[in-house]
């Protein structure tokens, strides 16, 4: 769990209650520049809220998140300035359905970052052919694939050039077939160097591009580990229940 | 991964074609059982009583040529009134010699108004915003005039569909602003704008409009220094925008709440503020949600500008019943708001059409 540097995003003893609900209970994480980062575990873990927390999509009660040098307060300022650098993908897309997939694209580049309009469309078609799509550009949502869809919406968080972005179980929703063209853009986003937390239960993926492996159960980090270790000698018991849950297809 | 063909084992059959003539239908839908039967004739009787007689007076023995109550049929409608006094429906006590003003103004508006249909449009939006607040004091002067000559016409004068127009027109762009602002308002985080949008809505519409009218009439110049009067029409005008504009609010919050918050957080998470958030991405699909909601707010509003009558203003239904007063048509009392009728049903039909050719356009339905 080595940082190059300061930490892209350090989290030190992070509680969070939803009401009387203790939904993280002392999140200790320390992601460095460049380092990809997988979060699983069983549904209702906290791993969700855990990397909402870290976009300020939540708010936690005890703790301190730093993202970018920037902490995590109720600061608006604070707030807008870590979301600029901070990319996210949905489980559910969250694609914009009123407009094209450009317009999507744009939208956040020239509101947020005021560029001119022609600078944000070449941008945006220099990342749709990046994620494999460039003849989508004026379509609606509603008119493409699922896989397509997700493509698409890791397209729009890069056209805000974000340092780190955060993926929240971006292929659960998709059908099987059209899993592996989105892992393959998150593979290729790995290895051009960027900044990534995953939530995700494909295995396959965390075992070819993590850094480190967090597992985590009932709001705790069980075990952090490398890949190499994480899958062939866990050392937590319930590591172990979780891994033969979820690799024997 | 090779799957083995298999040959379908039926045909695949054309669609069957029941064969339906005129009387096939009428026993199918109409007679199928005893009691449809029954109901049938029952109901055709009924129309039978109702519209004949309603037709036979309406149209064919109506009168509509002459100039006076003497020149109708007695057992017909008697349109001469309504193409006597016309006039007056249309521009209530207006002076008939400047009536031009007031078609002139109407025209304006709707030259004004064509370059937003046209295709290839740009900054629609902006050039709407522009007219709403460009239009209205230009239109105010020809109606009111004062200056450049033209001869000043006190508002109580104005009156029929002019005034009803005028008040609707008002009430409706005041009202869909306003309300989003009250909608996002009582949607807010921060709790005194909450609490003041709560208030003002559950005050607003707990009372009728009639009494927010007659409180606007009778009870604002007791708080006013001696001498000092607003205009009534501008205390109307005031009143329906902001009695409307809670109703409004209440549409726009429903379709708020149907946007899934995956949208809100989408936005958030590109860093976009919240103004931006409701403008570019919220709002568009909210308020295409609700357009049935808020046409009908509209279509309700048109109506309820008829209770201006309370502070001895004449919209068409004012002058409708004004004219009945008169004794050179005396018992011509239904051929009177029939009209009114009428001219209220091609306004709420056509708003009501309107915004179902809107909702095609924006592909409001669309599943998303």
């Amino acid at each position: 769990m080595a940082a190059n540097g300061a930490p892209a995003i350090l989290m030190e003893d992070v509680h969070k209650w939803f009401g009387e609900f203790h939904v993280l209970k002392g999140i200790d994480l320390e992601v460095g520049e460049t380092q990809k980062v997988v979060i699983c575990g069983p549904s209702g873990s906290g791993k969700s809220t855990l990397i909402r927390c870290i976009n300020a999509l939540e708010d936690y009660q005890r703790g301190r998140i730093v993202v970018d040098g920037i902490e995590v307060t109720k600061d608006v300022k604070h707030i807008e300035a870590i979301r600029r650098e901070v990319g996210m993908v949905f489980q559910q897309f969250n694609l914009f359905p009123h407009l094209t997939v450009l317009e999507n694209l744009i939208l956040a580049p020239m509101h947020v970052r005021h560029m001119p309009r022609k600078e944000a469309e070449e941008l945006a078609m220099h990342f749709l052919e990046r994620v494999k799509i460039p003849e989508q550009a004026h379509k609606y949502p509603g008119q493409l694939s699922g896989g397509q869809q997700q493509r698409v919406a890791i397209a729009r968080a890069l056209c805000m050039k974000p340092k780190i972005m955060l993926f929240d179980e971006p292929t659960s929703a998709l059908d099987p077939e059209m899993i592996k063209e989105v892992l393959d853009v998150m593979v290729e986003l790995a290895e051009a160097g960027m900044t990534m937390v995953v939530v995700t239960h494909e295995m396959g993926f965390a075992r070819s591009v993590a850094d480190f492996i967090v597992f985590m159960d009932a709001g705790e980090i069980v075990e952090v580990a490398p890949p190499s270790v994480f899958f062939t000698s866990p050392r937590s018991e319930r590591t172990k229940l979780f891994l033969s849950q979820i690799l024997h297809h | 991964m090779a799957v083995a063909e298999r040959r379908p084992r039926v045909e695949v059959l054309p669609p069957v074609t029941e064969r339906i003539g005129v009387l096939a239908w009428l026993k199918h839908n109409l007679f199928s059982t005893w009691y449809n039967s029954l109901l049938t004739v029952l109901v055709l009787l009924l129309l039978y009583f109702t519209l004949v007689p309603f037709f036979e007076w309406a149209v064919l023995k109506a009168t509509i040529s002459g100039t006076s109550k003497a020149d109708c049929r007695f057992d017909g409608a008697c349109w001469t009134l309504i193409k006597v006094r016309f006039g007056q429906y249309l521009y209530g006590l207006y002076p008939a010699d400047q009536r031009w003003r007031v078609n002139l103004a109407f025209g304006l508006l709707v030259l004004a108004m064509v370059p937003l249909f046209l295709p290839h449009m740009r900054h629609r939006l902006l050039y709407a915003c522009g007219l709403v607040f460009l239009y209205p004091p230009v239109a105010y002067l020809f109606f009111a005039g004062g200056l450049f000559g033209l001869e000043v016409v006190e508002t109580p004068k104005w009156g029929g569909l002019f005034l009803t127009l005028v008040i609707a027109g008002v009430g409706i762009v005041t009202s869909l602003p306003l309300g989003v602002l009250l909608a996002l308002g009582r949607r807010s985080e921060m709790p005194v704008i909450r609490a003041l949008s709560v208030v003002f809505i559950e005050l607003v519409r707990g009372v009728p409009l009639v009494t927010i009218l007659f409180m606007a009439s009778v009870m604002l110049p007791l708080f006013l220094p001696p001498g000092v009067t607003i205009d009534k029409l501008l205390r109307a005008l005031v009143g329906v925008a902001l009695f409307s504009s809670a109703y409004m609010a209440e549409v726009v919050r429903g379709g708020l709440q149907a946007i899934p918050k995956g949208q809100y957080e989408a936005a958030m998470a590109l860093g976009l503020g919240y103004w931006q958030m409701m403008g570019y991405i919220i709002l568009p699909q909210a308020l295409r949600l609700v357009i049935p909601g808020i046409v009908n707010t509209f279509i309700g509003l048109f109506k309820d500008t008829s209770l201006v009558t309370i502070i001895g203003l004449y919209d068409l239904l004012g002058m409708a019943k004004l004219i009945t007063t008169d004794p050179a048509w005396l018992g011509r009392a239904a051929e009177s708001y029939l009209f009114a009728a009428l001219g209220f049903w091609i306004f709420c039909f056509g708003m009501s059409r309107y915004s179902m050719y809107v909702e095609k356009v924006l592909a409001a339905g669309q599943r998303r």
